[in-house]
């Protein structure tokens, strides 16, 4: 398993989607499958910069690990404020354009393109897992 | 990302290439709020876009509440995975697609 640690910074959002997609590179991922990890992992890394120390700085831990079945676990740390994203009610995506509010769809597209989302708060630190499994069927 | 503006009159085209994601899209924030004064028919080609997050749909909608009031906005080209992301996020039902 691969770590990056990393300032929970915006401007380190390149590194980060560098770093997780320099993990998967030997699997020659399909692009959709490719782009729903980026997505993934740029929504989580986003919602950590903007909210979890702020107006404080912090670090980011983003480690991810390939398992046989196949599936990419990729896991988010940090030590912010105490914070369930996926406690939010899932945005209402029926409404016209006048009533939507973008709030919330983050989360949402990490939850749709990712087989599974676990979130827990352990020793004052936030651990947010995404798991996307590989092969077969495309979702 | 790379953002290419046509207009033809009261028609206004933007061509979106590369990805549009949390750093790229205060740019084309920044070109929507400063170009639609006047414009009655707005396009997005998306064909060369490869890439889009929350963010870039944030921009979008703003866009089209913008054009609601003064117009008509359509969007043009996207590819399957751009698709799918618009399907998922109920976007398909709020943007036109010609």
């Amino acid at each position: 398993m691969e770590k990056l640690c990393i300032k929970a910074k915006l401007e380190n959002l390149v590194d980060v989607t560098a770093f997780v997609e320099s993990q998967l590179e030997t699997l020659d991922l399909p692009m959709k499958t490719q782009m729903q990890i980026d997505l993934a992992v740029e929504e989580i890394f986003v919602n950590i910069a903007n909210y979890a120390y702020s107006p404080e700085d912090g670090l980011a831990i983003i480690e991810v690990e390939l398992t046989e079945d196949p599936r990419v676990i990729i896991t988010f740390i940090d030590n912010g404020k105490p914070f369930d994203p996926l406690a939010k009610e899932d945005p209402d995506i029926t409404k016209s354009a006048e009533d939507r509010k973008v709030g919330g769809l983050g989360i949402f597209m990490v939850k749709k393109s990712m087989d599974d989302v676990f979130y827990e708060y352990k020793d004052g630190q936030n651990i947010l897992r995404i798991e996307k499994r590989l092969g077969a069927i495309e979702r | 990302m790379n953002i290419i503006k046509k207009a033809e009159g009261t028609k206004l085209t933007i061509s979106i290439e590369g990805r549009l994601d949390t750093m790229t899209a205060p740019e084309l924030e920044q070109v929507v709020k400063t170009s639609l004064d006047g414009v009655e028919t707005l396009v997005f080609d998306l064909k060369a876009l490869e890439y889009i997050s929350s963010a870039g749909l944030r921009v979008l909608l703003a866009a089209q509440k913008v054009m609601n009031k003064q117009g008509d906005m359509s969007v043009t080209g996207c590819s399957e995975d751009v698709m799918e992301i618009f399907e998922v996020t109920g976007f398909s039902e709020i943007l036109h697609f010609v």
